[in-house]
């Protein structure tokens, strides 16, 4: 196995693309050096990116955020104006393993590893996150809805990386929430997450809306249906009623030893309730 | 052997001492069983069986023999035959022979120079199998034409002996007069069925151990155990050597809780080091602690309770079949004699069963069979104080056994605790403080017996006049400290003065296992007399320093003084004058005592339960919890409460999560901490302890055991809390988030 720390992006990508055998990018490690000490994954090459420094900070401006792949989700926690813009996302990212892991684990990594039940994905997907790709033909920008593709797969291609998650700056009375359920109360991995990003118009009516789940389908599933359930409403019961019934209508969940298909389904919807009315409050309503 | 209650006031014992081994344990400097390195040490790794129940057509170890850095790959074929040992059941545990008989069974195993070579040559390794239907569980093994895993087994204890094939490996009774005419005069009768699952100990700490074999062909094992005495005589069985030709070391140990009173590793390293000639270190991972360890057995019950309209019992009745895994020896016993142990029945019938079933073979887990048992019992009592319309503490009250009373088991109770607990219970804050909306409350009782068994002690004064304890227990729950305090009661000197070692099997005298609750009653009993006989010791050598008969001297406040009113112009001679003075009279100072200690003191507890529902999710939060117990004499107040919150964050695990989770195939599918879920401390609410102290007369400071009570009421106190959250018994456990909410949507249709 190589190791390989560059100090450029450009570098890394080349690094990456001329990889003989499996090449694996490295931020926290929190997800890899498990998967290879188990002996699941033996790569040739680990590239390690925490050493560019396009990938170790927050920075904010007049469009948004933007948060380099190899910042601890310890960091977000502790980045107020990220914080109060999405509180969703932060809490999604301070939701990952534990303390410890926290401090080295990065939502890019968390993206990436492409698992259905990944925490902070659904609230980034909700809050409309891109992510920035660097590759061996330059760079790109997409949805983070459209990286992972199933278990374990991305769409990223031979030499890509993510360099960066962006947020775009929440317009003016909106709220973000992520919620999951888990049989504890850390250090566990989501039977069902729920995310729900929202933006208010004037009488505290909701204008604007995006609904996710997680850990109820192959990938994390964007629900319009149930963000129309709640457009247009107060988050009335009816609403939410509504809403819980489309979320339990876009599930596909797999029977396993952490939930079956009918828990999955009937806590899915419980979630995204409980999420629309952290949101709402969030952003002002009552 | 039992001692007299000595009643005079304790100046050091019931003190809050630091432990001395707390500073490394915390610091990482303790040396635990993985942490012994030798030079030349190879690693060995185990190859363990990929079916739940197989037949073991061959194997081809020629391809792992044969690669660079392998220095020893043995089978089966490589230890004694299983059924010429003492032990054919622990034999053929430690290394498969014809069969396999569960997933994870060891088939094999390597010795390399690194653990990738050694991983290699397993994989290497070709074992051609046949596979068989696996065995998954209790109604599985007892259905007529079951499987049959064990074609010898005949069941033993059975009212009519039969030459069939079985299963079923034991069936047990304890009765007592007429239950059916206890029913039949009963005003109210209550019936259930219970479940609950496999469960595993959950210590952090791994199975470990160094072998090492000299060329005299003596064997050095350093191990984690919680008994080197019991590694010494369970390999030797097992290898057919001599005990005298093993010695055995105990490294520190990071939890046991009864599963590592047994052995896995040890004798495949021994054997792996004689064919090597070089240290073998094998260590398992935690996947294999879950598949192949040793963990406590599954359950299914069957309770029926008959009482007056006033509460008075008037007959008991339980049916409990224990899953033993694949090898008879499920704690039957231990739990129909705890079902019904608190309580006083006219009328009982307690019968059960120990099943083979391919998962591995369970082993001693806290009060073995205990919590299961009480479980389902005391959730039934839960059901009578409802159909009676009677507080659940005054139903217990009314029926609980106390001193004088004959146990469901045999002997008479002498002082015992049951009713203070109870009483202390219903006195308890927490049992009248309000409850919020969604909450529920529930009580269980708790009872073990403890255990006495043999204990060693020597105590060496040393020239300055502290004083060096030598003992046999590997100290898990702060035995060192508890020692201490106990030498230093009896010597009148600070604890400060005095260290404790647990020596090797060649250098303490024999000494049973740290488990059965014994250690701070036994080998604390085997100190107090070693400590005795140097008190003797130090009054002839005062009496000879002044030239005065030995009966005229008294030891009092670490110093021996003439006994009030002998006339003698004398100094007291405190310990460190006499031991600076002893190459004069007499020499060093040893005191020593060894025991096979009788009367331990059973252990009562009452536990109270507040949970949280969430009725949409069914998640239970445990909200409040307290336990009560009975303790005879704290020697150490915190390590007796640290007992007790440990024994109910793990009871509470059981209630709510933990299970082993097995594929159709027998295959566990959550072999790790990330689904085997043990409570994290988020989980769990501050665990308030009161202790009660009703002296056990047979102990001289009134001892008894403290660490297994504490595990055995919390599931059914959780239980009957989400009962009486929810009006809804659930009787199987867990009572997991989806079992909950299935309940919970079941009722509302």
């Amino acid at each position: 196995m190589r190791y390989a720390a560059p100090t450029t992006t450009r570098e890394a990508a080349a690094l990456i693309a001329k990889a003989k055998g499996r090449a694996f990018v490295l931020a926290g490690g929190t997800d890899l050096l498990v998967r290879m000490k188990i002996g699941t994954i033996e790569p040739e090459l680990v590239v390690d990116i925490k050493r560019i420094p396009a990938t170790q900070s927050i920075t904010k401006s007049a469009t948004g955020f933007r948060i380099g792949a190899g910042v601890p989700t310890a960091a977000m926690g502790e980045n107020n104006a990220l914080k109060k813009a999405w509180p969703g996302v932060v809490e999604a990212a301070n939701l990952i393993g534990s303390d410890q892991i926290q401090n080295r684990c990065t939502i890019v990594g968390n993206l990436c590893n492409a698992s259905p039940a990944a925490d902070s994905v659904p609230a980034l997907i909700a809050a409309g996150a891109k992510a920035a790709i660097v590759g061996p033909r330059g760079r790109r920008t997409v949805a983070v809805d459209k990286i992972v593709t199933g278990p374990g797969t991305t769409s990223l291609k031979k030499g890509e990386f993510i360099e960066a998650i962006t947020l775009p700056r929440p317009p003016p009375r909106s709220g973000d929430a992520y919620l999951r359920f888990i049989p504890r109360t850390e250090m566990d991995i989501a039977v069902v997450g729920a995310g729900v990003s929202l933006t208010l118009g004037p009488n505290g009516v909701v204008k604007k809306a995006r609904v996710t789940l997680g850990a109820v389908a192959p990938t994390v599933v964007l629900v319009p249906a149930a963000a129309r359930a709640i457009t247009g409403t107060r988050l009335e019961d009816v609403a939410l009623a509504k809403l819980a019934a489309a979320c339990e209508a876009a599930c596909n969940p797999i029977d396993d030893m952490r939930g079956t298909i009918e828990y999955r389904t009937e806590v899915a919807g419980v979630l995204a309730r409980r999420a629309a009315k952290i949101a709402y409050q969030r952003a002002g309503g009552n | 052997m039992s001692e007299a209650l000595d009643t005079r006031e304790y100046k050091v014992i019931g003190s809050r001492v630091v432990r001395p081994d707390g500073i490394d344990k915390v610091t990482g400097r303790a040396a635990f069983g993985a942490d012994l390195n030798l030079p030349g040490m190879l690693l060995g790794v185990v190859l363990r069986s990929p079916h739940a129940h197989a037949r073991i057509k061959s194997i081809d170890t020629s391809k792992a023999q044969a690669m660079d850095g392998v220095y020893a790959v043995i089978t089966g074929a490589d230890f004694p035959n299983a059924s010429e040992t003492e032990d054919p059941a622990l034999s053929a545990n430690v290394m498969a022979r014809e069969k396999v008989l569960y997933h994870g069974h060891a088939v094999a195993a390597v010795a390399a120079t690194s653990m990738a070579i050694a991983n290699a040559a397993a994989a290497a390794i070709e074992v051609d199998y046949e596979p068989l239907k696996p065995v998954l569980s209790l109604d599985e093994a007892m259905a007529d034409g079951a499987t049959i895993i064990d074609e010898q087994l005949r069941t033993a204890g059975a009212d009519e002996a039969s030459d069939t094939p079985t299963n079923v490996a034991q069936f047990m009774r304890l009765d007592r007069g007429d239950v059916e005419q206890g029913f039949a005069e009963a005003d109210v009768i209550v019936e259930g069925e219970f479940a609950t699952p496999t469960v595993h100990q959950g210590y952090i700490e791994p199975h470990a151990c160094v072998a090492t074999i000299n060329e005299g062909g003596q064997a050095n094992v350093w191990c984690s155990t919680q008994g080197h005495f019991d590694v010494r005589s369970l390999a030797a069985k097992v290898l057919k050597i001599n005990v005298a030709d093993l010695r055995v070391t105990a490294s520190e140990i990071g939890g046991g809780f009864g599963g590592k009173t047994t052995i896995y590793l040890e004798p495949v390293a021994i054997v792996m080091s004689g064919k090597a000639r070089r240290p073998v270190k094998m260590t398992m991972t935690r996947e294999e602690v879950f598949r192949a360890s040793g963990p406590a057995s599954a359950t299914k019950s069957r309770i029926k309770i008959g009482a007056k309209s006033d509460g008075t019992l008037t007959a008991m009745q339980a049916w409990i079949g224990y899953e033993a895994g694949a090898f008879p020896g499920g704690p039957l016993a231990p739990g129909l004699m705890c079902v019904f142990a608190p309580y006083n029945a006219p009328n009982f019938l307690i019968e059960g069963v120990d099943v083979l079933v391919n998962k591995p073979k369970v082993a001693a887990y806290r009060a073995p069979g205990a919590p299961q048992a009480m479980y389902a019992g005391e959730c039934m009592m839960d059901e009578l104080a409802r159909k009676l319309k009677i507080d659940p503490i005054d139903l217990r009250i009314l029926n609980a056994v106390e001193e004088g009373s004959t146990a469901t088991y045999g002997p008479k109770f002498k002082a015992i605790g049951f009713k203070a607990c109870l009483e202390a219970a219903k006195a308890h804050p927490n049992y009248t403080r309000q409850l919020a909306e969604g909450e529920g409350r529930g009580i269980a009782a708790g009872f073990w017996f403890n255990a006495g068994m043999q204990s060693s002690a020597e105590v060496h004064v040393n020239e300055n006049g502290t004083v060096t304890v030598i003992e046999g227990n590997p100290d898990i729950g702060g035995s060192r400290a508890s020692m201490a305090l106990m030498a230093a009661e009896e010597l009148g000197i600070p604890y400060e003065q005095i260290r404790v070692i647990v020596a090797d099997t060649e250098s303490a005298g024999y000494t049973n296992v740290t488990g059965g609750s014994r250690v701070t009653f036994a080998t604390g009993m085997a100190v107090i007399q070693a400590s005795r006989d140097i008190i003797t010791q130090l009054k002839e050598r005062a009496a000879a320093t002044w030239g005065i008969e030995e009966e005229l001297v008294e030891w009092e406040d670490g110093h021996a003084v003439p006994k009030p009113g002998v006339n003698a112009d004398v100094q007291p001679l405190s310990l460190a004058d006499i031991a600076g003075n002893a190459g004069r009279t007499g020499g060093p100072i040893l005191g020593r005592a060894s025991l096979n200690a009788r009367g331990a003191g059973p252990g009562f507890s009452v536990n109270l339960a507040d949970v949280k529902i969430d009725r949409e999710t069914g998640k239970v939060d445990v909200t409040r919890f307290t336990a009560i117990q009975d303790a005879g004499k704290a020697i150490h107040p915190s390590y007796v409460e640290g007992q007790m919150q440990g024994g109910a964050a793990q009871g509470i695990g059981w209630a709510l999560n933990e299970e082993y989770i097995y594929d159709a195939d027998g295959v566990m599918e959550n072999a790790g901490f990330l689904d085997y879920r043990v409570p994290v401390a988020s989980d769990l609410p501050m665990i308030d302890t009161q202790i009660i102290e009703i002296p056990n007369p047979t102990h001289p400071y009134g001892v008894r055991g403290v660490g297994e009570t504490p595990i055995v009421a919390p599931l059914a106190a959780v239980a009957n809390a989400v009962r009486d959250a929810t009006g809804i018994r659930i009787s199987e456990l867990p009572l997991s988030p989806p079992r909950v909410l299935e309940a919970l949507d079941a009722a509302e249709e």
